[in-house]
């Protein structure tokens, strides 16, 4: 016993030791991206890691926060990793907001004035939820969907349908989409006011986005498409009381606005700090910032050009993983770039699940001519983006029927035509087991549309 | 955690229930009334009738209750405001019903008098039992038992909440056809076929109640003397039982686990795992998924295994050690047999398989051989009827008689593993530990099957690439607590003994991560942390560790 303990003493002690000439990593943002880093610096190195977030004491996963609040998980559910996890894996958590980055002294300011020295700082502090400056947008009952004070928050102004008796959204992305499937969970009346003539059409090809139009409809949410918000009113108390349509002046009653329009980056608290700043903070392929030692990843990065056919800005949940793992090389002594591969994520409208692997445009480009299915019960579809010319295999998005990311990728990069990947589409196939397969009625549909066509 | 306080305070369900809702808990719980006033000896006129009408009212009831939560909703996951009510989330009802389960399996295995088991004139009964006399009677032509009663229940149970699980899932047929295969099962094989067989019996041949699915060791006492000379005496079609569970233990489940893993039969057949799915499946949540609670699981289901592999060797002995004659085998031939075959299982395991194993699945191999092994030498050199063991320190004072070894093993394992842990607290505590605490912790056929999974099987659950988004939903809804999540979120297969292949994972994935899967050997385990979307080179810098 007495042994053990003295071993446990002594090494202790070493780690005192280490910590002192070890190099100390600072991250700022504990999201999947700052996580994913300080993991994998751990993994390769003994530096000291300290992870800032003053959102939350652990790691959670953001994308899980709807399922709270509609009950279908807990808190602690989201959290990827036990409690105990940071401590044995000696990663300091520091619970905080980081009001200044100095980095001639190489410290951070907290907002209650503690300081941070650090050797190398990693910014990931994620988004936060764009306001457009409508009359109104900072009453009472109005909030965005993004940090878990947005939830506390709603929890607050829309605990059931008698204290909220009708929300409206305004928005028409993937963040306004999951917060209307919340209300809709606790029988809350929905409006849901989307800029666009068909919900996501940006991004999704109208067949597609016409049977999203459905979908929403029939989970007697009340969508407005081609709507705009003109202004948010208040009552005598400073609370929601209502919004005002745009285009027809109509008013509509409402206790709660959820204002989803987009995220940007959160980098408000860096303006002065000598970093250089688009909307996010500019990196280079290396994800190092202007200031030598100090990196950026995740949503709150910004890329000088755009990799491939991606956005300068990608917000969403892999991209920042992979940054994470890369600028974790980096800081370890293996510098390396910044690659991510084929395009693809997923996403889930209500009931409908959406996979994407590749290149397909809501509006299509010059080059891109693409083969759309639907079947019947107008829940699943599928639309094949591939060259005009070449038939070179470019891209698909999938509804309702789930597909393997790794035969998409290989067949990307194997530069497959469209009618081998629409032949051997049985075998991207990821459904559950006994589930109806689709393929042969694909396979005809598009045999039908290349004889039309030709 | 204020916002969890918050939420539990505050977050609900737009309206409890609905009318029909309403409807279906009316007519149930009329039907649980007409149970409870038999219970209380309440004398009801025409059995056959209240028995008939208790029953329909059960099954109508939690299947109107059922229609009026699915039936208008689209196809899709039905979790809402599971973390909110009372029953789902260890809050009041569950406490209630916990206790309600809790009692009424104690009386059933301790006190089944308290039911009217034989306390009318003559030895007749009365009271609940007795009620179910008119159903027994149709089927086996016997009058019923305290075990009849709970099996229609159990039965009936299975039946309706099937009904309602195939309705919470209708846009998922895997969900479905195992459903329906539960309620086969459950309803053929072990209910109706077992009673109607009871009808061949006479006074020159009888055959045991004989589930036929339900296998050694999950059913603990399948080689025991009394049940293996029905066997042998009932001639062809006893030897034919007889030989059929014996391949079923070394043939038949090894070949099917193997190309299916155990949800063959944890979740197509068993009725343990047919009443967790169906009635336990709004308690699937509440399953530990801690680190702590894995350990705890890997010591005590193999412990439960090494206990019943001992106490049915020593059982089966001890029968052949005074009576070998009539058996096939003497005593020191079974033993060396077994000894043989357990060493050969364990050498080819560890050597074959060695990279596979890590350190303290292999220490607790060599521990449960090394136990297993000494035991058996202990059978064969120590006569085990001048063991004599009381029983009193080990039963609380309940059993006070004093018993030799095996028949002291054997009590205690029917006691301890067979009533109260598979029963008491299997299934009466549901909707606190979660619906498969017995499947998980303690049942020794899962816990071979799981070996056999882990090691020799073509099942897999395949993460999706990159799509993972560490939402946790896999592993809230895992039933057996394994954390799914942990193996998605880095591209790996999910690989685990423990896993009963329910599917619950998959269906409740909002990005379309999960796949049940048999296929080959190869990469079935990849440890490596391949998540597409990253360049090749990094990859392999991140692979390399």
């Amino acid at each position: 016993m007495r042994l053990t303990v003295r071993s446990i003493h002594f090494e202790v002690k070493i780690d005192n030791q280490q910590s002192s000439f070890m190099e100390h990593i600072a991250i700022i943002g504990n999201g999947i991206s700052g996580i994913t880093a300080a993991r994998h610096i751990r993994k390769m190195s003994d530096k000291r890691i300290t992870i800032i977030s003053g959102e939350t004491d652990y790691f959670f996963s953001r994308t899980a926060l709807m399922y709270i609040y509609m009950g279908h998980m807990k808190f602690e559910h989201t959290q990827p990793y036990e409690n105990w996890f940071w401590e044995k894996n000696r990663i300091d958590l520091k619970k905080g907001f980081v009001s200044k980055v100095n980095h001639e002294t190489n410290t951070l300011e907290f907002v209650d004035g503690e300081t941070l020295s650090y050797d190398k700082l990693i910014i990931a502090v994620g988004s936060k939820p764009n306001k457009f400056g409508w009359p109104g947008q900072d009453l009472d009952g109005v909030m965005g969907m993004y940090h878990k004070q947005d939830l506390e928050n709603l929890e607050k102004h829309a605990p059931n349908n008698e204290i909220c008796k009708r929300a409206v959204i305004v928005g028409g992305g993937l963040i306004g989409i999951e917060l209307a499937e919340m209300l809709n969970s606790r029988g809350i009346p929905v409006t849901f006011l989307v800029r666009e003539k068909s919900f996501w059409d940006a991004v999704l090809p109208a067949g597609e986005s016409g049977m999203i139009n459905r979908h929403i409809k029939n989970h007697h949410i009340d969508l407005r498409l081609g709507t705009n918000l003109k202004e948010i009113l208040a009552d005598d108390n400073g609370k929601v009381k209502g919004v005002v349509v745009q285009e027809t002046g109509e008013i509509i009653d409402c206790n709660v606005v959820g204002l989803t329009p987009g995220v940007s980056p959160n980098v408000d608290f860096l303006k002065d700090s000598g970093i250089e700043l688009g909307r996010g903070v500019k990196v280079n392929r290396f994800l190092e910032t202007n200031i030598p030692n100090i990196y950026a990843i995740g949503d709150c990065a910004e890329q000088h050009e755009a990799i491939g056919l991606r956005r300068p800005i990608e917000a969403v949940w892999y991209t920042g993983r992979m940054m994470g793992e890369t600028v974790a090389q980096t800081i370890c002594g293996n510098r390396i770039e910044y690659k991510p591969g084929h395009w693809f994520n997923s996403a889930k409208f209500l009931d409908i699940e959406y996979q994407t692997y590749g290149w397909v445009f809501g509006r299509p480009q010059e080059y891109e001519e693409q083969f759309h299915w639907i079947h019947e019960d107008d829940t699943k579809c599928i639309t094949v983006s591939y060259h005009k010319e070449t038939s070179e295999f470019l891209g698909i998005n999938t509804f309702g029927i789930r597909m393997r990311h790794e035969i998409f990728d290989r067949w990307l990069t194997e530069k497959r035509d469209v009618d081998y990947v629409i032949q051997h589409l049985p075998e991207a196939n990821f459904d559950p087991e006994f589930f109806k397969h689709f393929e042969k009625d694909i396979l005809n549909a598009f045999q039908k549309q290349k004889l039309i066509n030709a | 955690m204020a916002v969890e306080r918050n939420m539990a305070l505050t977050g609900q369900p737009p309206k409890s229930l609905n009318t029909i809702q309403k409807i279906g808990v009316l007519v149930g719980m009329s039907g649980l009334l007409i149970l409870v006033l038999a219970i209380f000896n309440i004398n009801l006129p025409n059995k056959t009738a209240w028995l008939a009408i208790s029953l329909i009212a059960l099954i109508g009831g939690i299947i109107t209750f059922s229609k009026g939560a699915y039936d208008k909703k689209l196809e899709g996951i039905k979790n809402d405001a599971v973390w909110f009510n009372s029953i789902s989330s260890r809050g009041v009802l569950a406490w209630i019903a916990g206790v309600a389960l809790t009692g009424f399996y104690i009386v059933l295995y301790f006190y089944a008098e308290l039911l009217g088991l034989g306390q009318g004139a003559d030895g007749t009964n009365t009271g609940l039992v007795g009620l179910f006399d008119p159903l027994s009677r149709l089927l086996s032509g016997n009058p019923a038992s305290q075990w009849f009663v709970y099996g229609t229940l159990y039965t009936v149970a299975i039946i309706s909440f099937g009904v309602k699980f195939i309705m919470k899932y209708k846009h998922n047929r895997y969900e479905q056809l195992r459903t329906i295969s539960v309620m086969f099962f459950q309803t053929a094989f072990a209910f109706v076929i077992p009673e109607l067989m009871a009808r061949l019996n006479s006074d020159t041949f009888s055959l045991p109640y004989n589930d036929l699915k339900n296998m050694w060791p999950l059913n603990y006492y399948a080689f025991e003397q009394w049940r293996v000379d029905q066997f042998i005496n009932a001639q062809t079609i006893g030897l034919f039982f007889l030989i059929l569970a014996v391949l079923m233990v070394f043939v038949i489940s090894p070949w099917l686990t193997y190309k299916y893993g155990k949800r063959w039969y944890c979740s197509w057949v068993c009725g343990c795992g047919g009443l967790a799915e169906t009635a336990g499946d709004s308690f699937r949540q509440l399953s530990d998924k801690g680190i702590k609670a894995w350990k705890f699981e890997r010591w005590m289901i193999n412990s439960v295994l090494v206990f019943s592999v001992v106490m049915t060797v020593a059982t089966i002995s001890t029968y052949l050690g005074y009576d070998s004659t009539k058996y096939w085998f003497t005593k020191n031939t079974f033993l060396i047999s077994v000894g043989a075959f357990l060493t050969i299982v364990f050498a080819t395991v560890t050597y074959f398989k060695r990279d596979q194993l890590n350190n303290s699945a292999f220490k607790g191999a060599i521990g449960a051989f090394a136990i297993t092994i000494g035991f058996l030498l202990l059978i064969a050199f120590v006569d085990l009827n001048q063991l004599k063991i009381n029983a009193s320190y080990f039963s609380f004072g309940l059993n006070t008689k004093k018993y030799a070894f095996d028949g002291a093993l054997r009590s205690f394992y029917a006691f301890g593993i067979g009533s109260i842990f598979s029963g008491v607290i299997g299934t009466g505590f549901y909707p606190i530990l979660g619906n498969r605490i017995w499947c998980r912790m303690g049942c020794p056929m899962a816990g071979i099957m799981g070996i056999q999974q882990r090691l020799f099987s073509k099942f897999r659950i395949t993460t999706n690439g990159g799509q993972c988004i560490s939402c946790g939903n896999c592993s809230t809804y895992c039933e057996q607590g394994i954390d799914v999540r942990a193996y998605a979120q880095k591209g790996e297969n999910i690989v685990r003994s423990s896993c009963v292949g329910c599917g619950i994972c998959s269906a409740v994935c909002p990005r379309g991560v999960l796949k049940l899967e048999n296929d080959s050997l190869d990469g079935r385990i990849n440890s490596n942390e391949i998540l597409l979307g990253n360049d090749v080179d990094l990859m392999d810098y991140v692979n390399k560790k």
